[in-house]
């Protein structure tokens, strides 16, 4: 009986949907607007991860020498730092590698490239390349750089400086902005969620108002609750999934258009290819949410007319 | 089979519906409560449809106190009754078919009961043709008898008939109340409300009048008179 009860059930609830096509076609719209906040949600904090990610991928120490600085005590330091448990990469960059990329880097300027003729000799010192497993160790090594091993051989400080001091303060101020700038954007989202939530509730509490007067009929008829909300609860449902795929719909242009501006303008994220990447787990958001939504509006705003 | 016993109702405006009422009705009987507006007829008829509780005494039906049912227990009871309205009460949004399949599928029939019956009862008020129109495409009277074949659909112990006639012409209200009287024949129980005196005058059956809320006369077989 249970399953022919919910066979009518979710039959009836088709039918309401298709009759009430006015009713239904607004609460979708309502409902697509809710599902777009969401998904603005996700893809805002997709771009603040991103952004922050590459941010904390940016973050190494180099470790410029004297130019001076003998070639061995540069590749023993090398080996000393790639021995420490907190460090990840080390990369070596010789005197006459820096001098070839410097040349490389300033290859149209004529006037930089005539004085480093003039001077001769190469200016440049060796560097090293230092990448942390984890940004907090940074300190650390950084510590570690200008205490411990400045010291080569004859007593003289072979390192020329650590640049860590300089981009660490711009480093911190990026992070920071950027955190600020993720609680900022989900504080807002999440009330922009709550509203456009409300305002599907209501719609939906409108357009189960209209029928209050069949409610109380099937009541009066002997029909009991359930089986006067069941159909409600289906056309909640059906609104969800309809505006779900609208929504997933509407997202593929949008994010096509705002594809190219958001991988100029953040760090390399392209919202259109992160869609498509992830639709998947995007379109279980969305489904999940719209159903979720019309299912449970439906489901309290009958509750009021049942009492019949 | 109903049985009212020192029943009032008191509105929360103060109001005063109905005054001490007794009475009871026995099965197959076919009864008339007659009075003017306000009088408490619709009131009656709520109280017996657990719509409302009465503010002193009990209504029974059978030998349960209707008011002692849970609201999960309210269901069931209705299917014991079928109503007929004055404003029909059809569901909008379904047609002839799906509005009398309605109340068999809230009482658990079968669908194969739902098929055969449907087409059946629809008969039984000659409006087999109009089986798949909706409320909106029919008349007054068509949509009066689709109420009464939704009422009669589930083999009722009862049917509650409140001003039936009340919105349709003079040709319809006969055919109602003829309707209505082949039910009663085939063994129903029929409580009719209405004001209509030529009704009451062609049915010459129990009339029961109330007045301000009270049962001013109880007439074997009565006529209209107030």
């Amino acid at each position: 009986m249970l399953w022919v009860n919910v066979k009518r059930i979710i039959r009836s609830g088709f039918l309401n949907f298709g009759r009430n096509a006015f009713v239904s076609l607004s609460s979708v719209l309502v409902m697509v607007i809710t599902l777009c906040t969401i998904g603005a949600l996700i893809f805002v904090s997709a771009i603040l991860n991103a952004s922050l990610q590459e941010i904390r991928d940016k973050l190494d120490i180099n470790v410029y020498f004297i130019t001076t600085a003998p070639e061995a005590d540069v590749i023993t330091l090398q080996k000393t730092l790639e021995s420490m448990p907190e460090v990840a990469l080390v990369t070596y960059t010789s005197r006459e590698q820096a001098l070839e990329d410097f040349k490389k880097r300033h290859e149209n300027d004529e006037t930089t490239l005539q004085a480093l003729e003039e001077l001769g000799e190469n200016p440049l010192g060796a560097s090293l390349n230092v990448k942390a497993k984890n940004p907090a160790e940074y300190q650390g090594i950084a510590d570690y750089l200008s205490n411990e091993s400045t010291l080569s051989t004859d007593g003289t400080s072979i390192v020329d400086k650590v640049n860590y001091y300089q981009n660490k303060v711009a480093i911190d101020r990026l992070t920071s902005i950027i955190d600020s700038a993720e609680r900022l954007g989900s504080v807002l989202t999440v009330v922009l969620i709550v509203i456009s939530v409300l305002i599907t509730f209501n719609t939906i509490r409108l357009a189960i108002f209209i029928s209050r007067e069949e409610i109380s009929i099937m009541r009066l008829v002997g029909a009991n609750s359930f089986y006067v909300r069941g159909p409600f609860v289906v056309v909640g449902t059906i609104y969800g999934v309809v505006a779900a795929i609208f929504t997933l719909l509407l997202f593929y242009p949008i994010t096509f258009w705002l594809g190219g501006a958001t991988e100029n303008f953040f760090i390399g994220l392209n919202i259109f290819e992160y869609y498509t990447t992830n639709f998947g787990q995007i379109f279980i958001i969305i489904l999940l949410s719209g159903m979720a939504i019309g299912a449970l509006s439906s489901y309290l705003a009958v509750r009021k007319y049942l009492k019949v | 089979m109903i049985y009212f016993d020192k029943v009032s109702k008191v509105y929360p405006d103060e109001s005063v519906a109905l005054q001490d009422v007794t009475f009871g009705i026995e099965p197959k009987e076919f009864v008339s409560i007659v009075g003017h507006s306000g009088a408490g007829k619709t009131t009656l008829v709520r109280l017996i449809l657990a719509e409302d509780r009465p503010t002193a005494g009990q209504v029974f039906f059978g030998s349960t106190d209707i008011h002692s049912l849970k609201h999960s227990e309210i269901p069931e009871y209705r299917r014991k009754i079928g109503v007929v309205f004055q404003d029909f009460r059809l569901l909008p949004n379904k047609n002839v078919y799906e509005n009398i399949a309605f109340s068999m599928e809230a009482a658990g029939r079968t669908d194969e009961e739902i098929e055969s019956d449907v087409p059946h009862v629809l008969e039984l008020v000659d409006l087999g043709k109009k089986i798949w129109n909706f409320p909106h495409e029919l008349s007054g009277g068509e949509k009066q008898r689709v109420a009464i074949a939704r009422a009669i659909v589930n083999q009722p112990d009862i049917v509650i008939a409140d001003e039936p006639t009340g919105n349709l012409d003079p040709v319809n209200t006969y055919e109602i109340v003829q309707i209505l009287k082949k039910i009663n024949d085939l063994g129903t129980t029929v409580i009719l409300t209405t004001h209509n005196k030529g009704v009451i005058d062609s049915l010459g059956r129990r009339v029961i009048a109330m007045e301000d809320g009270k049962v001013v006369r109880d007439d074997r077989q009565g006529r209209y008179s107030i």
